[in-house]
């Protein structure tokens, strides 16, 4: 029976609606709206809270800064902090990409041999357990450069939940599917190509969502090691400075900006990962009933 | 340009395909998965492997697919090996769900490299053989399961192999649309003159499609009894009523017990 035909002898839609699917309904249309407005909510009760207690006891800005200077200092320190924004964005981004770049190479050339993964995957794993910031002085001491160093840092972070997932979905190629392509004498280049990448594009697209956050935390961290700066510094360079001079709402003000950051990265990946499996994955798919 | 069916002999005449010569496969030096397994195939012929669960039905086809070697006894194709001349059917439909439907019917002439638009029209042809023409930019989760394994179907009839191999394909459906889809097989052979060996659990399945049955037992997994059911072919509703029909079904269900008796 084809798809019309059964929307042809089905009921029409008001006779189906009964009080159980309105009230579903109306449920539905409420958690669309309270989605939005409750984290709003919290947001202003939580601003107005902290600037109330800063008003009540009176506590000086070099302790804890009102909401509203926090604010204004985010305006009046603009030029200094949106350089430094764009200082960690770029280290943030290239670490990524080269986690991007690494992770799906390195899970690639470990399904195509085993023996790769046998003698490197170890390796990987003491890697990603070990914490970077105590790595990081040490590649500092190695790397000259700065910008080279930071962006190791935070691709040791970043690389391997790429790697791991897309190691993953490589190998959760349905097996019947790979049956077939060896029945039909695919290279192994083909099954890669048309089975094992899309195979694993949802997979991917997990670990690059998290690779995003982690790029952000390596690539913060690492500026905490990497210390001095001057022109070419990072937020989390003007964070510290700002510290040592007391200057508390400057902190709050790149701290804002960091957590932006992060955020904005979160979405635009969860965006981007709609887009790519929007059409065929069951993560993306809204459920019919 | 439909799909230009592959001429058929007489019977007697028709070329041989392949032949297992007493095929044995044995699991880890000790589950006998299949023993002395012999079978000839001819040009158009459809076979049906029936018997009970673990007797080796799925074994048989995947030595003859070439996914494993046999560990004993020989598969000998007509003028060489299959070399992916081949379409395969599982009891899943088994579809790529990032593909469309008429992508995923492409697969086997994309890994001959051939693009698609220069087989599109035999694409076309092909979905609408399994009616289902109207859904070729449709992706596999907005399909029913019969709609699936109806692609599943196509794509493993596309290219016109040499031989398809079917693993209990509407096992999963049911008895409705598994009926139906008995119908539809059958006049796709008519049409394409397909050679065909289709695993099954059913009786009244086995004996509907095929030309012969062969019945397995397990423990070892062997052919115990090979039937050859004469009625002419297309066969249709008249057929499943007919007692040329439930005299087959009769004797099909007896060796079936025999099978599960022996195995007990
Ligand atoms: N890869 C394998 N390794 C070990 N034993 C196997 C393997 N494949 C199958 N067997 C064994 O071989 C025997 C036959 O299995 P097979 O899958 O061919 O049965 P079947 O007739 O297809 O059963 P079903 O109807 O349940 O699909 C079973 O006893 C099974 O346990
Ligand atoms: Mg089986």
């Amino acid at each position: 029976m084809s798809m019309t035909d059964r929307l042809a002898t089905a009921p029409a839609p008001e006779a189906v609606f009964d009080a159980e699917e309105a009230r579903r309904a109306r449920m539905a249309r409420i958690e669309r709206v309270a989605k939005w407005v409750l984290p709003v909510l919290v947001l202003a009760v939580g601003l107005w809270l902290w600037d109330r207690v800063v008003v009540w006891n009176e506590i000086p800005k070099y302790i804890l800064p009102g909401p509203g200077l926090v604010l204004e200092t985010l305006i009046k320190d603009w030029p200094i902090l949106f350089d430094a924004l764009l200082v960690t964005l770029q280290i943030t981004l290239m670490a990524l990409a080269v986690a991007v770049i690494g992770g799906v190479g390195l899970a690639v050339l470990f399904t195509q041999s085993r023996w790769a993964e046998m003698s490197f995957y170890p390796y990987a794993v003491i890697l990603q357990v070990t914490p970077v910031v105590s790595i990081a002085p040490l590649i500092f001491i190695y790397v000259d450069n700065r910008t080279v160093g930071l962006l190791l840092c935070a691709w040791l972070v970043a690389f391997f939940p790429i790697l791991s997932n897309t190691t993953l979905g490589l190998k959760s190629a349905d097996h019947n599917l790979t049956d077939l392509m060896k029945i039909y004498r695919a290279s192994r280049w083909q099954r890669l190509r048309y089975l094992q990448l899309p195979s694993a594009l949802p997979f991917f697209l997990g670990g690059l969502r998290i690779a995003g956050g982690l790029s952000l935390i390596g690539a913060v961290v690492a500026e905490y090691v990497a210390g001095t700066g001057g022109i070419g510094s990072g937020l989390a360079f003007r964070i510290l400075e700002a510290g040592y001079r007391l200057n508390i709402p400057r902190m709050f003000a790149a701290l804002l900006l960091i957590a932006l950051t992060g955020v904005v990265i979160f979405a635009g990946l969860s965006f981007l990962s709609h887009l790519a499996l929007r059409k065929w994955h069951e993560s993306a798919l809204k459920r019919e009933t | 340009m439909t799909p230009a069916p592959r001429p058929l002999l007489p019977l007697g005449k028709r070329a041989r395909v392949l032949e297992m010569q007493g095929v044995d496969k044995t699991f880890n030096g000790a589950v006998m998965a299949l023993r002395k397994m012999s079978l000839t195939v001819n040009e158009g012929d459809f076979i049906s492997l029936l018997g009970p669960s673990g007797c080796g039905k799925s074994t048989a086809l995947r030595l003859i697919s070439g996914l494993m070697p046999p560990t004993a006894g020989r598969i000998v194709w007509e003028g060489g090996e299959h070399a992916g001349d081949l379409g395969m059917v599982f009891q899943e439909p088994t579809l790529m769900p990032w593909a469309t439907v008429a992508q995923n019917v492409w697969l086997p002439f994309r890994l001959r490299g051939t693009a698609f638009k220069v087989v599109e029209g035999q694409i076309m042809d092909m979905l609408a053989l399994v009616g289902l023409e109207r859904f070729a930019g449709a992706y596999p989760r907005e399909l029913s399961g019969g709609m699936k394994m109806r692609v599943s179907i196509a794509r493993a009839m596309v290219t016109q192999p040499r031989l398809i191999l079917m693993d209990e394909p509407f096992a999963a459906l049911d008895e409705i649309t598994r009926q139906k889809l008995n119908n539809d097989l059958l006049a796709l052979k008519a049409r394409i003159g397909c050679t065909v060996i289709f695993v099954t659990h059913s009786v009244f399945e086995s004996v509907f499609l095929s030309d012969r049955v062969l019945v397995m037992a397990a423990r070892p997994g062997r052919v115990i009894r090979e039937l050859t059911i004469d009625a002419p072919y297309p066969r249709d509703m008249v057929f499943r009523t007919s007692p040329a029909y439930a005299a087959a079904c009769r004797e099909a269900s007896d060796a079936l017990v025999e099978a599960m008796g022996e195995a007990a």
